[in-house]
């Protein structure tokens, strides 16, 4: 089993000391700037589950949940930081932790590289100082950002990304300037939550219209954290506009839903589940494709119910095997046994 | 059959003309001096697809590049924007599974049209003409009047 969504806490800023250079040790030390907040969730409820060290992780994700490698990341939200020499600075020391801390530590833990995505040549920069580092198979990305993934802004990026061999990971989350939701500024935690799968869904619409999957054919995206009940019913409304406005973005010459299933796959955890099991497979089997989905546990989050369990015991053993590990080892080229 | 459909000098090059025959209504488009015919119903929800605005051919090789022929040989059906390439019927949007009718056009002379018609002309005694000297022949000019001296276009509806 291969499990595409784990998580290692944030490094204290401490932690970061001694991957720092001196003048930046000096600027927290003297200043009210501790770089990003450490904590997403309030201390102690399920949902954060406990600042696990690296042996309970691998009692956790390898021991007792059996996965012979876990694709991990930290949310360490530098794209939260505004200053961007600082943005920059923590994204290449939080890299080099985790690097020290936990990759080189558990070679079945894979790692993410952090990027300032509000600054994406500074991005570029540290894609291609990580690039072919062991450990690394990723680049993270938030969902939310101060522009469309598909923008110009971002193409330089996904051409390193694409360059380097790594995954685009795009996971819940992020702190750009811009509303969370496609109408402003919303008023409750349940609002932004739950309007996160519409952000999934414009990123995914603005890369495949305005040409990154074109200009960057070998570029491999996984979507984390997003859900992916809303994904057939996207697909079919791009595809039914495409026809309509293909002139207008030539360079899109495929439907968008073939985009979508040779470039992008989507971990299962947190599943949006229908309260009719059997809704649940209709959906999988319109996402049109058996490659799509990865397991992901999402650990050490603990949420509602466990996609595995819910998800995997209604299909068929075929596709759940493909769910539990071909699909990931295949994406991300990982060879048999790790 | 065979059917004549309009003067050749009608259309202008860019141009087209609406005509119905044989119950079908038909676009007959004047592409630089080539003529090519279509169904007037886009096989996407039934439109009047000849009555779309005609696009020149843009192809791309990435975002931003734009490689343009201004040709105005693709179709867009008024109703949803679907693209049909007027030489061949086919669409550009789902070009496995769509294409619209096309049928054969071609300029024929004045007085070949006659000829034919001269040679499958009914017997003046003929019972089933409809009236003494009417043409039954290969070409059939529903509404159009023909002389030896003009140059037409000939649409073919097989069946």
């Amino acid at each position: 089993m291969i499990d595409a969504d784990v998580h290692i806490p944030n490094p204290r800023l401490k932690d970061l000391y001694p991957l720092l250079p001196e003048h930046w040790v000096e600027h927290f030390d003297n200043t009210m700037d501790k770089g990003a907040s450490q904590e997403y969730y309030p201390p102690k409820s399920p949902v954060s589950g406990r600042r696990a060290g690296l042996e309970e992780l691998r009692e956790a994700v390898f021991e007792r949940g059996g996965a012979e490698v876990a694709i991990s990341s930290c949310l360490y939200a530098v794209d939260s930081i505004h200053n961007p020499d600082v943005a920059a600075v923590l994204a290449t020391a939080t890299n080099d932790w985790q690097a020290a801390e936990w990759l080189e530590r558990e070679p079945r833990l894979r790692g993410s590289v952090v990027v300032p995505i509000g600054l994406p040549a500074a991005a570029v920069e540290e894609v291609e100082r990580c690039a072919g580092r062991p450990g690394f198979v990723q680049v993270l990305i938030p969902v939310r950002t101060e522009h469309s993934l598909g923008s110009r802004h971002y193409h330089a990026l996904w051409k390193a990304i694409e360059q380097s061999g790594l995954v685009a990971a795009i996971h819940f989350g992020g702190a750009p300037v811009m509303p969370p939701t496609p109408t402003g500024w919303p008023s409750f935690f349940l609002e932004e939550y739950t309007a996160m799968a519409q952000v999934f869904a414009t990123q995914l619409t603005s890369m495949i219209v305005e040409g990154v999957f074109d200009a960057c054919p070998a570029l491999r995206v996984v979507f984390l954290e997003s859900g992916f009940t809303w994904i057939p019913s996207h697909l079919w409304r791009m595809d039914k506009e495409w026809r309509n406005l293909r002139r207008l973005v030539p360079w899109v010459r495929r439907p968008p839903s073939d985009y979508f299933r040779e470039h992008v796959r989507v971990g299962i955890q947190p599943l949006d589940a229908p309260p009719d099991p059997a809704h649940l497979c209709e959906i999988v089997d319109q996402l049109g494709s058996d490659d799509v989905l990865l397991y992901a546990s999402d650990y050490p989050h603990v949420h509602a119910c466990d996609a595995g369990d819910l998800l995997l015991r209604l299909l068929p053993e075929s596709l759940g095997r493909k769910i539990r590990s071909e699909n990931a080892r295949s994406f991300y080229r990982l060879s048999e046994g790790g | 059959m065979r059917y004549v459909v309009a003067e050749a000098s009608e259309i202008e090059s860019g141009g087209r003309k609406i005509v119905t025959v044989a119950g079908r209504s038909i676009g007959v488009f004047n592409l630089d001096g080539e003529f090519f015919a279509l169904r007037n119903r886009c096989p996407h929800q039934g439109g009047k697809l000849c009555e779309g605005k005609l696009w020149g051919v843009i192809r791309s090789d990435g975002p931003g590049e734009f490689e343009y022929r201004p040709s105005r040989e693709i179709l867009c059906c008024p109703w949803h924007g679907w693209e049909f390439h007027v030489r061949t019927g086919q669409s550009w949007c789902a070009p496995e599974r769509l294409r619209v009718r096309r049928y054969e056009v071609e300029t024929v002379a004045g007085e070949e049209i006659a000829e034919a018609a001269d040679a499958e002309a009914a017997p003046a005694d003929d019972p089933e003409a409809p009236a003494p000297g009417m043409v039954k022949g290969p070409y059939t000019a529903e509404t159009y009047p023909v002389t030896r001296e003009g140059e037409y276009l000939v649409v073919e509806i097989p069946g």
